[in-house]
């Protein structure tokens, strides 16, 4: 007789309840680091309230700290004291609060620790200024006056004015960035261009050639000099206007309008002020440029890298992954040959990403890049174009990372095609190829994108080969332009993988730029995933449409 | 249509004329007993479409055709019978050469189409295929529209001219009895029809590109008692145009649609001969036994 037991191991209950575990384990991890990347990541942009905080120094002194609350922890008493803070005897453990002070330039560090117990007293004034610069990170102070050109504007109704005078140079920033992306940026490449014909010339006497290039140098000169005319008064222009800060230990501070990006009183701010506040972060985040090493600003130019890396890559992996697929499959006789290629393509699989870089670096760099350097771009040598890391490589080394899940997933789909399909088409006087063309490859499409997708995900969140064939740190412009040919696959580009390591491990202000790490972890996420759902959407569709009769 | 149709009932009614000893000679190396006579489906009002010299058949080592030897008459419609396995299915892939298609597979002596041996190597498989129409036990449209289906095949050979295409696929679709159900919804996908529809559409699809032959591996063994009729309704219409060769499991149907019957064992034509006569007079034992259901 069985048992009860016995029973309900032969029901299969243990077998559900253990697959369902694993997948609720894996559910939680997913959410638990999504929960973690965005719990961190997303309060970055909230503004926090500014503290006043009253520390008891060494001797008699105090000290006011003027401040955000960054982060708390608990330690040790003895590493307190050790640290030259006074903590009573008979504590063991102290907890100690991590404040941005900002005011970089003011000539101390703008994180400090401080030990609960140094602490008198915390206020939150809510006459508090944060002004947001461009250079040296926030600065925290009270409002002490306004210039216009050197002179003070009168007291009252001093932040309208401060909002009027953002607008004014915010205008003026943005003309000159217009000017000198779009404007300067043509009279340069006009005098590249130049000066590469004139190499293209060579020794030869061709006169007329000569002087009509030196004519359009002038004319592009005299451009240049009438524009960088406009910028200098434009930029004398945005200084007119200074902010005049107080600190908490009474120092005074000038700062010129067009230094600031953001001037805030966050401890005065209503709620629904704080979510103005909140959008307009995240808005500058994704569409701005970095600043300060980039641990302030935007990631937008990484954002671009990443996005536009993963589509030419997608480009070059999907027919080069399929028409291999078709090659194995319908093709290539089944031998010891065919195995030995799949085998082959499997392993490539499994090679570590750094090695794809380094060979990325080695033959597509150096030994493809340099070729159709000397071939087609000899006049511009010894500076290299396509011989030096760039998007082209990177999409390329990581179609070679990423082509063996697309031969392995169109393969699948191109022997889940029911031979009846094939014979019906072969039966109407279609020959193979006609077969494959007009029937089989159409009905693969959907396992061609599974494929894509696996590469995609892939892709995105690779790093290691992309230090060695393209990404880094800060990219001067852009690889999608208004300049001939617009798109520069040669150019190299930012990354949001390569950010997040920058940011974290490579900055010389570490606690600044943390929330930025998460802030960018996250982004990274929800891009990708957002790739993965179009690319999911797209197969979905085509799913449906290629879908066979099954009865 | 240069050919004078037949009524099947009228040559049913006087067997004795179609007798006789024609393919005779044609047997001296055949595995099976010479005595065995071969039944002569000619007659002299009937022009010959395929006609099978002496064909064996081997997946790898195993012979899975013995010898065959047989003439299928043009515009009639040839059942072929047997239990499973007895390479009835092979024989009729053989009439298109889809039997290439799997590896291994090894054809010994000849079939001729009008006098021309399509077993040759020189001979384009693709314009056999389209002089020899096919379709299949289930249904296979293609996951297109129901009009790019019937259209398949003429786009294969080139022909992409919207009002050429439009009347092919129309008179297709009539001929195959399914253009009142579709007509409305040409454009919707093939693969939303019923089993029967498909079935028909696959014929459509067949006859668009005007074989000379349409070969039937048991259309109707996956639809109901309905759609069953149909497709042997229109069998009977299709006639009229096209030589019919069909393969089927049940022996009413062969019996209901065909004009000549072959009834095949163990990969031998044990005997063939006017489908009256043959169900209701078998001259081999074998053939009695399989009609009569004692095995199979």
């Amino acid at each position: 007789m069985r048992t009860n037991f016995q029973q309900w191991v032969a029901s299969g209950s243990p077998w559900i309840w253990m697959t369902a575990g694993g997948v609720s384990l894996s559910l939680v991890m997913v959410f638990g680091l999504l929960f973690l990347i965005a719990a961190n990541g997303l309060g970055y942009f909230w503004p926090g309230k500014v503290a006043a905080i009253t520390v008891q120094g060494s001797a008699d002194t105090q000290e006011v700290l003027l401040g955000e609350i960054a982060d708390r922890e608990t330690v040790s008493a003895t590493r307190v004291r050790e640290s030259g803070a006074k903590v009573p005897a008979g504590i063991d453990t102290v907890e100690r609060f991590l404040i941005k002070v900002g005011n970089r330039d003011m000539g101390h560090p703008d994180f400090r620790w401080v030990a609960e117990t140094e602490i008198k007293k915390i206020e939150y004034p809510p006459g508090v200024i944060v002004a947001e610069r461009t250079e040296w990170g926030n600065f925290y102070g009270f409002l002490s006056e306004l210039r216009d050109g050197g002179r003070p504007l009168p007291g009252a109704s001093l932040a309208a004015k401060i909002t009027q005078c953002m607008a004014r140079s915010d205008a003026l920033k943005a003309e000159i960035k217009q000017l000198e992306r779009i404007d300067v940026g043509h009279i340069n490449a006009g005098l590249e261009r130049l000066r590469l014909r004139t190499r293209a010339l060579g020794k030869i006497e061709a006169s007329t050639a000569r002087d009509e290039i030196a004519a359009k140098r002038e004319s592009l000169e005299a451009e240049f000099a009438v524009l960088s005319d406009r910028l200098t008064r434009l930029r004398k222009d945005a200084q007119r206007d200074t902010l005049v800060l107080e600190t908490s230990s009474g120092q005074f501070k000038d700062i010129p309008f067009d230094h600031l990006v953001r001037v805030f009183h966050p401890n005065a701010m209503s709620w629904a002020e704080k979510v103005v506040h909140y959008v307009q972060k995240v808005h500058e985040f994704t569409t701005d440029e970095p600043r300060e090493a980039n641990t302030e600003g935007g990631v937008f130019p990484a954002i671009f890298g990443t996005v536009l890396m993963v589509m030419v890559m997608s480009i070059m992996v999907t027919p080069f992954g399929v028409i291999a697929a078709i090659y194995l499959r319908e093709y290539a006789a089944p031998g010891l040959l065919t195995s030995a290629i799949r085998i082959a393509v499997n392993n490539l699989a499994g090679v570590p990403s750094v090695v794809f870089g380094v060979f990325g670096f080695g033959f597509f760099v150096y030994f493809l890049g340099g070729s159709v350097d000397r071939l087609f771009f000899a006049a511009k040598l010894p500076a290299p174009t396509f011989g030096t890391p760039g998007l082209l490589w990177s999409a390329i080394t990581l179609a070679l990372l990423t082509v063996p899940v697309v031969i392995v997933s169109t393969e699948e789909g191109l022997a889940r095609i029911p031979r009846a399909i094939r014979e019906g088409s072969l039966a109407l006087g279609a020959t193979k190829a006609e077969t494959l063309w007009r029937t089989i490859i159409p009905m693969a499409t959907p396992a061609i994108m599974t494929g894509l997708i696996l590469a995609i995900a892939r892709a995105a969140g690779e790093v290691a080969p992309l230090m060695m064939v393209g990404v880094v740190k800060l990219a001067p412009s852009l690889p999608l332009d208004g300049e001939f040919p617009f798109f520069h696959l040669d150019r190299k580009f930012m990354h949001l993988g390569f950010h997040i390591y920058d940011v974290g491990f490579q900055s010389p202000n570490v606690e600044a730029a943390r929330p930025i790490v998460y802030a960018t972890a996250f982004l990274l996420v929800v891009i990708i995933v957002a790739l993965n759902l179009t690319a999911v959407q797209i197969r979905n569709r085509l799913r449906e449409k290629y879908h066979a009769a099954d009865h | 249509m240069q050919q004078t149709i037949k009524d099947p009932n009228i040559e049913i009614d006087a067997p004795g004329e179609i007798s006789g000893t024609m393919e005779e000679k044609q047997i001296s190396h055949r595995a099976v007993p010479l005595e065995m006579p071969l039944d002569n489906v000619q007659d002299a009002m009937q022009t010959e479409s395929f006609r099978v010299n002496n064909l064996f058949l081997y997946y790898g080592e195993k012979r899975a055709l013995n010898g065959i030897n047989m003439t299928i008459p043009e515009k009639q419609v040839t059942a072929f019978i047997g239990p499973s396995g007895c390479g009835k299915s092979t024989l009729l892939r053989c009439f298109n050469r889809l039997n290439e298609l799997i590896g291994g597979v090894r054809t010994e002596g000849e079939i001729t189409l009008k006098g021309e041996n399509i077993l040759a190597p020189s001979v384009n498989v693709a314009n056999l295929r389209r002089r020899v129409g096919m379709v299949f036990q289930k249904p296979n449209p293609f996951p297109k529209s129901i009009y790019e289906n019937v259209a398949y095949g003429l786009r294969i050979q080139g022909i992409n001219n919207r009002r050429v295409l439009d009347r092919a696929v129309e008179q297709a679709l009539r001929s195959a009895a399914l253009w009142d159900e579709v007509k409305d919804r040409v454009q919707e996908s093939a693969t939303a029809l019923s089993g029967g529809q498909q079935q028909r559409l696959v014929i459509a699809r067949a006859i668009a590109i005007e074989p000379e032959v349409l070969l039937l591996d048991e259309p109707a063994s996956a639809l109901d008692p309905i759609s069953t009729l149909k497709i042997e309704e229109l069998v009977y219409e299709l006639k009229q145009n096209y030589t019919i060769v069909i393969v089927t499991h049940n022996m009413q149907q062969a019996a209901r649609v065909s004009d000549y019957t072959a009834f095949m064992y163990m990969g031998d034509l044990i005997e063939f001969g006017d489908t009256r006569s043959l169900f209701t007079t078998p001259r081999k034992k074998q053939t009695e036994d399989y009609i009569t259901g004692r095995y199979g």
